[in-house]
């Protein structure tokens, strides 16, 4: 049987991913970024998933204004890089896995969470980056990884509850799967941050903090924070933390942190990095 | 019309229904700066590929004169947007700096403090005493 043993939380911050390619991980701004995720890299290494379920999103990329899907599947056998405006990222093609994709989409649906079917698209920086923070810079990535898109671009995304809600029947649709296989869940974005207008540069580092705290504690309390509190209190671009609550109902009802790590800043945005094992 | 409570954060422009479809024409136009020899040819001559889409007047000066905070208002996404800083070869931390009025060290410097409190940027009704 597939098993879901862990969530991975992260911010995927473009400049972080920037550092990274133009060798700047040293250099005192990027340094305690890098360092801080040195430890969440030793337990990647060690955990060895044999697939990750990432759930990012895309930033008019892969689905320009043509189509906005709330929620998308990637079901190919790759995933290409892309040219987001200063060309592709240098990392590896992003392989997939098309057949538990698959066998995801149809019990998701079955489940009655209507997944948008993707079987072509590129992955952005809210893809690679976490995969570069937590693998490093590998020729090849060790897993395989299956993209959840999900709409944070247009208002409104997917609530919190509904995005918790999704996550568990993901749980389901893992575990009904035969093979054996070790998955991690992704859930990317945030933390708190603003990268437009007047008031861009907004962190809350007491909210982040609550955040971090209730995935464990209360993620109840979570799944029902309004949007707008996630906008107002942590600013427009927040509202992406709704994916770390769809990775955190993918871990059952019990789960014990084993990590984490807070930085402020990487370009615009406060740093957050958390680990939750299921129990 | 919708409920649009966010439209009372001050510095602020949600991206929602109403300015997706304003902005329609003008971020599709964003988002041909994804591929390199269209980042030449709208660079070579600016007017010349705007002529190509749909946009206002007003978008259409706004994208010239690279008015960020206008183009957020007349319906660019943000995301879309960063693709005309990265044409011009300029980060996004550069653009961020100007959409808030600062030089680009000021907001850098800002980001090193802890960033930007949220006090007194909740509502609208706040920055009007300042």
């Amino acid at each position: 049987m597939a098993r879901i043993v862990a969530g991975v939380g992260t911010s995927h911050t473009p400049a972080i991913g920037a550092a990274v390619d133009n060798g700047k991980t040293d250099q005192p701004y990027w340094q305690p970024v890098f360092k801080g995720y040195e430890p969440a890299r030793q337990w990647m290494a060690k955990t060895r998933p044999d697939v990750i379920v990432m759930v990012y999103n895309d930033h008019v990329n892969a689905f320009d204004l043509k189509m906005i899907p709330t929620f998308a599947l990637g079901c190919a056998e790759e995933f290409t890089i892309a040219d987001e405006g200063w060309g592709p990222r240098p990392v590896p093609v992003v392989k997939g896995y098309p057949e538990l994709a698959a066998h995801l989409v149809q019990s998701l649906v079955l489940d009655e969470f209507d997944m948008t079917i993707v079987n072509e698209m590129q992955v952005d920086h809210g893809l690679t980056v976490p995969l570069t923070l937590l693998c490093g810079a590998p020729a090849e990535w060790p897993c395989r990884v299956i993209p959840l898109a999900v709409n944070v671009v247009q208002y409104p995304a997917p609530t919190g509850r509904r995005c918790y809600q999704l996550g568990q029947a993901i749980r389901r649709a893992v575990e009904s799967w035969e093979e054996d296989l070790t998955v991690v869940v992704f859930g990317t974005g945030g933390m708190s941050h603003q990268i437009q207008g007047p008031r861009a540069g907004l962190t809350n580092p007491a909210f982040d903090k609550a955040f971090l705290d209730d995935l464990s504690r209360d993620p109840q309390r979570l799944t029902g924070i309004p949007p707008i509190e996630y906008l107002r209190e942590a600013g427009a671009e927040a509202i992406e933390l709704v994916m770390w609550l769809l990775m955190r109902g993918a871990l059952g009802a019990k789960v014990e942190e084993v990590y984490r790590f807070y930085h402020i800043p990487a370009s615009s945005t406060a740093v957050g990095n958390i680990i939750l094992e299921s129990r | 019309m919708a409920d649009r409570p966010y439209e009372d954060i001050p510095g602020t422009w949600i991206f929602d229904a109403e300015r997706a479809r304003a902005g329609y024409h003008l971020n599709q136009f964003l988002y041909t700066l994804m591929k390199a020899e269209n980042r030449k040819a709208f660079l070579a001559d600016e007017r010349a590929y705007l002529s190509k889409f749909k946009l206002s007047e007003a978008q259409r000066e706004a994208v010239l004169q690279r008015k960020w905070n206008r183009l957020l208002e007349l319906g660019a996404v943000v995301y879309a947007l960063a693709k005309l800083a990265f044409t011009d070869g300029r980060s996004y931390q550069y653009m961020a700096a100007q959409m808030t009025g600062m030089t680009e060290k000021e907001y850098v410097d800002m980001m090193l403090q802890g960033g930007r409190s949220p006090e007194g940027w909740r509502f609208k009704s706040q920055r009007e005493s300042h």
